[in-house]
């Protein structure tokens, strides 16, 4: 009964609560740890060798098959430069079904699932880094913990990524 | 008026979800139409024929009338009215009716896609087609165009025009208002079982009226009793799919007094002077009579035809006008719809359904991961011990089988025959040899003969080109070809057929075909080489180089130069090839070969370091191992090798590719010969894997376009290989 209370208040509070909360996916490239939008992502895969493509740039480590569909894969660690990309049984591919294609993504490691509320979010700070700051939505506090939430639809859609034609 | 149809259909219900299934089937019937036109022999016409190309237009005038297209309802309806003659032997066809009514056909289907287009624009004018038919349709004899056959537009009830004729209906006083007492004989048959049908459509038809049979001693024929508010040509409408309206006679019902039928009141200005003058009644009555027998099935007969007359009037008084819907009874849209459907259209309905191409696509798309999955599991499956595994190895045998059926069957869903091809060609040729002044008989063979969907839509306009060049500059003048000992009219053949995995199509003419020193000679004044010992078949495919495709060689060298280069690189785009065979005054054959599908492709592997690339088949001549001297360096670092006394640029893929390779690896030393755009390269490779088919995928679906490559497609294993642009290899190459 006292189960069946707190289940209760929960959803009304959390229906309360949730007027422009959000979902996101937390993963880690190196010490850092990113967010992006969970209606985003598609599916998570561990990390086979992918065909290379001469002339890519070297964060695109080539295409794999994905059930039949030719996917590029990207390497986030090697774009936003972190210090170490090994490949082992545990480097994760987080499969990205983006507006109009279909991207995977190699990290370090996949946390967990959040639910972000607008006061959660704090403006993206003027930094430095290796990718553009339009790219950033902004930083989430969950306790002790600060992730830098991605729009990762704009940062694949970057020119930089050669992941599109330059002419298109 | 199409203010009021348009109006009064859309306020009880939206015909408009409906207007994508009418346009197609609009076009369909369009199609037909112009095939059966094109196919009527003048010496012997054929009422089949005629009645199919009838049926083709009436149904595009009723679905234009019911959606409110009144432009061409009006112009199909005057198509109508001179196919109904020529059907009913009023008229003798003429080339000229064949003329018009292929290009009202023309009109219809442009008018039809301005009202698909949502009705933008200047809608063409048909005035003068009208004008045209009409004249032609009255050119045969005394008698005017049949009866506007009514719009059928579902009316609540039956109506009674008000008009000046309109006591005549006072004559069947016994019968509810608008009923009718009729007597129908029909016959003679030779399955009385025919008539039963008959009466069936009076059980299935609400409110057509009551049938009862009555006696009748001749063999072969019957006779019913029947009660009706529909008009005569209703009704006539609605048997003819089971007796021709020749077999078919009407008349009143012998205990009600009959009345004077206003006869031919068919033709507008007629029916305005039977509906008006007292004096109309008594000369048509003996008319009417005969008429009831069948003569003039289009006639309207007894007591009803007081309201056909009326209509005709008031058609009469608005010019141009489609028929008036108003005196439609309710019966009137079963007939409509039975007559749309047609009797051939009906049955291929019910066997045939329209899907979704991507849907298609999609399933295709399907099937080729489980090929993929079945052909990883066959591989991880062949260590296995037999003995121990016996079950689960029978089981995949089983699923080997059952997923090439599968793909088998899922592929041929795609497939379309090639008539959908050949189909335009008469149409196209009979203008064209009638511009040139030529006489051509076309002959198809392998209509059925099927092939992918998105290759039939790309195979279309290269085989316009040959067809017409062949009509153009292969077949001769008449004259020239009586002077030449060949019949007056030169024969063109299509020809489709399947070979192996692939599909031929073959364009053959008996006409002047191609002369060996003209080409040589032309080819030699282009600065091309072209030496005296060239086998035929070298000289032919001299036509297909880019540089004889200009307009005095067309003169000059018997045609077959226009754009040829351009046909060939289409047809080399869809991984096809061409061939040319011809004799000099007999004739010549241009052959395509095509794959079956542009979903897979037969593919060379071949190895570079640990990396696996895909060649195109067709564009694959010879492989050979070389000799490290028979390569030469030119400035720059170029390579060349010498390939019997031909010097060949090298293409190494492993320079191209940038293809990482341990120290200690031996160096490749393998040449593949491609050809691509007429010119030749030898690909520096590793090793030859294999010759496989593969699913050919697009990379640029979620990728970019990559240099050199043209697709990728999925291997056995399950990783993924580029398939290389041998086009783009070539060029890379020259430059």
């Amino acid at each position: 009964m006292n189960t069946g209370m707190n289940a209760a208040q929960d959803t009304a509070g959390r229906a309360d609560a949730s007027a422009g909360a959000r979902e996101y996916l937390t993963f880690r490239l190196g010490q850092e740890e990113y967010g992006i939008d969970i209606l985003k992502v598609q599916e998570i895969r561990g990390y086979e060798t992918p065909t290379r493509i001469s002339g890519a740039p070297s964060f695109i480590k080539g295409v794999t098959n994905l059930r039949g569909t030719i996917v590029p894969i990207v390497d986030l660690r090697l774009r936003l430069g972190c210090a170490q990309a090994e490949y082992n049984s545990f480097t994760v591919v987080i499969v990205l079904n983006l507006r109009e294609r279909v991207v995977g993504i190699v990290v370090d490691s996949v946390s967990d699932v959040l639910e972000l509320l607008p006061a959660q979010m704090r403006p993206a700070p003027d930094v430095d880094s290796s990718i553009d700051p339009q790219c950033i939505r902004g930083l989430g506090a969950v306790g002790e913990r600060m992730l830098i939430l991605l729009d990762i639809e704009r940062l694949m859609a970057g020119l930089d990524m050669g992941l599109v034609a330059e002419s298109a | 008026m199409t203010d009021t149809q348009q109006g009064g259909a859309g306020m009880d219900f939206d015909l408009s979800q409906f207007y994508q299934i009418f346009f197609e089937e609009a076009a369909e019937n369009l199609d037909q139409m112009e095939q059966m036109l094109l196919g009527l022999d003048f010496g012997a016409v054929n009422d089949e024929e005629l009645n199919g190309i009838f049926r083709c237009a009436h149904s595009i005038k009723g679905g234009s009338a019911t959606f409110g297209f009144s432009d061409v309802a009006e112009l199909t309806h005057h198509m109508e009215s001179l196919l109904d003659r020529l059907r009913r032997h009023e008229l003798q066809l003429i080339p000229e009716m064949v003329d018009v009514l292929l290009e009202s056909a023309d009109a219809s289907r442009s008018l039809l896609a301005r009202h698909q287009a949502g009705g933008q624009g200047e809608a063409p004018s048909t005035r003068e087609l009208v004008l045209h038919i009409s004249e032609l349709a009255a050119g045969g004899g005394g008698a005017a165009p049949a009866a506007p056959a009514p719009a059928p537009v579902p009316a609540p009830a039956p109506v009674p025009a008000p008009a000046p004729a309109a006591p005549e209906a006072a004559a069947s006083a016994a019968l509810p208002a608008g009923q009718r007492a009729l007597e129908i004989h029909i016959g003679p048959l030779e399955q009385p079982a025919v008539a039963d049908a008959i009466k069936e459509l009076f059980r299935d038809i609400p409110g057509l009226g009551s049938i009862a049979d009555l006696p009748d001693e001749r063999p072969g024929m019957r006779r019913f009793a029947v009660t009706t508010s529909s008009s005569d040509e209703d009704l006539l409408d609605l048997f003819v799919f089971h007796v021709a309206k020749e077999q078919v006679a009407i008349v009143p019902a012998a205990s009600s007094a009959a009345p004077v039928a206003p006869g031919q009141a068919d033709a507008p200005d007629q029916a305005s002077h039977a509906a008006g003058h007292e004096a109309g009644h008594e000369e048509a009555g003996p008319v009417a009579l005969q008429g009831s027998y069948g003569f003039f099935p289009g006639a309207p007969g007894a007591p009803a035809n007081a309201q056909a007359a009326a209509a005709a009037a008031a058609a009469a008084a608005v010019p141009g006008a489609p028929a008036p819907a108003a005196q439609q009874p309710a019966a009137r849209r079963p007939a409509a719809e039975g007559r749309a459907g047609g009797a051939a259209a009906s049955s291929m309905e019910s066997t045939t359904i329209r899907v979704a191409v991507s849907k298609v696509d999609q399933l295709i798309n399907l099937v080729g991961e489980l090929v993929i999955t079945q052909a990883m599991l066959a591989q991880n499956s062949r260590g296995l011990d037999s003995n121990l595994h016996q079950q689960l190895l029978a089981g995949l045998a089983d699923l080997d089988r059952n997923t090439r059926d599968l793909q088998e069957s899922v592929m041929s869903i795609r497939m379309i025959p090639m008539s959908t091809v050949f189909s335009r060609f008469p149409r196209m040729l009979r203008d064209l040899a009638g511009k040139l002044g030529k006489k051509v008989d076309f002959v198809t063979q392998g209509e059925a003969t099927e092939l992918d969907k998105s290759l039939v839509e790309k195979i279309t306009d290269p085989l316009t080109h040959l067809v017409r060049n062949s009509c153009d500059h292969g077949i001769e003048m008449p004259a020239e070809r009586l002077a030449a000992g060949k019949r007056e009219s030169g024969t063109l053949t299509l020809a489709a057929s399947h070979q192996g995995g692939s599909i031929v199509i073959e364009v053959r003419d008996d006409g002047k075909g191609l002369s060996r020193e003209k080409i040589l000679r032309k080819a030699r004044e282009r600065g091309m080489d072209a030496p005296d010992t060239l086998s035929d078949g070298e000289v032919w495919n001299l036509i297909l180089a880019p540089g004889f495709s200009t307009a005095e060689v067309v003169t000059d060298v018997s045609g077959r130069g226009v754009g040829m280069d351009v046909v060939k690189k289409n047809i080399a785009a869809l991984n096809g090839s061409i061939e040319i065979d011809s004799a000099e005054g007999y004739g010549m054959r241009v052959s395509v070969r095509l794959p079956l599908t542009l979903a897979i492709m037969d593919g060379m592997s071949l190895g570079v370091g640990d990396e696996v690339y895909i060649l195109p088949l067709s564009s694959v001549v010879e492989s050979f191992q070389i000799d490290p001297q028979q390569v030469n360096t030119v400035a720059q670092g170029s390579q060349l090798v010498k390939v019997r006394e031909e010097y060949m640029p090298v293409v190494s893929l492993e320079r191209i590719f940038q293809v990482p390779r341990p120290q200690s690896a031996t160096s490749n030393n393998i040449m593949v010969v491609v050809e691509a755009d007429g010119s030749r390269v030898a690909v520096l490779v590793d090793e030859l894997l294999g010759q496989h088919q593969v699913v050919v995928k697009n990379l640029e679906t979620n990728y970019r376009k990559v240099p050199n490559v043209s697709g990728a497609t999925i291997l056995g294993d399950g990783t993924v290989a580029l398939i290389l642009d041998t086009a783009a290899l070539v060029r890379r190459a020259r430059h």
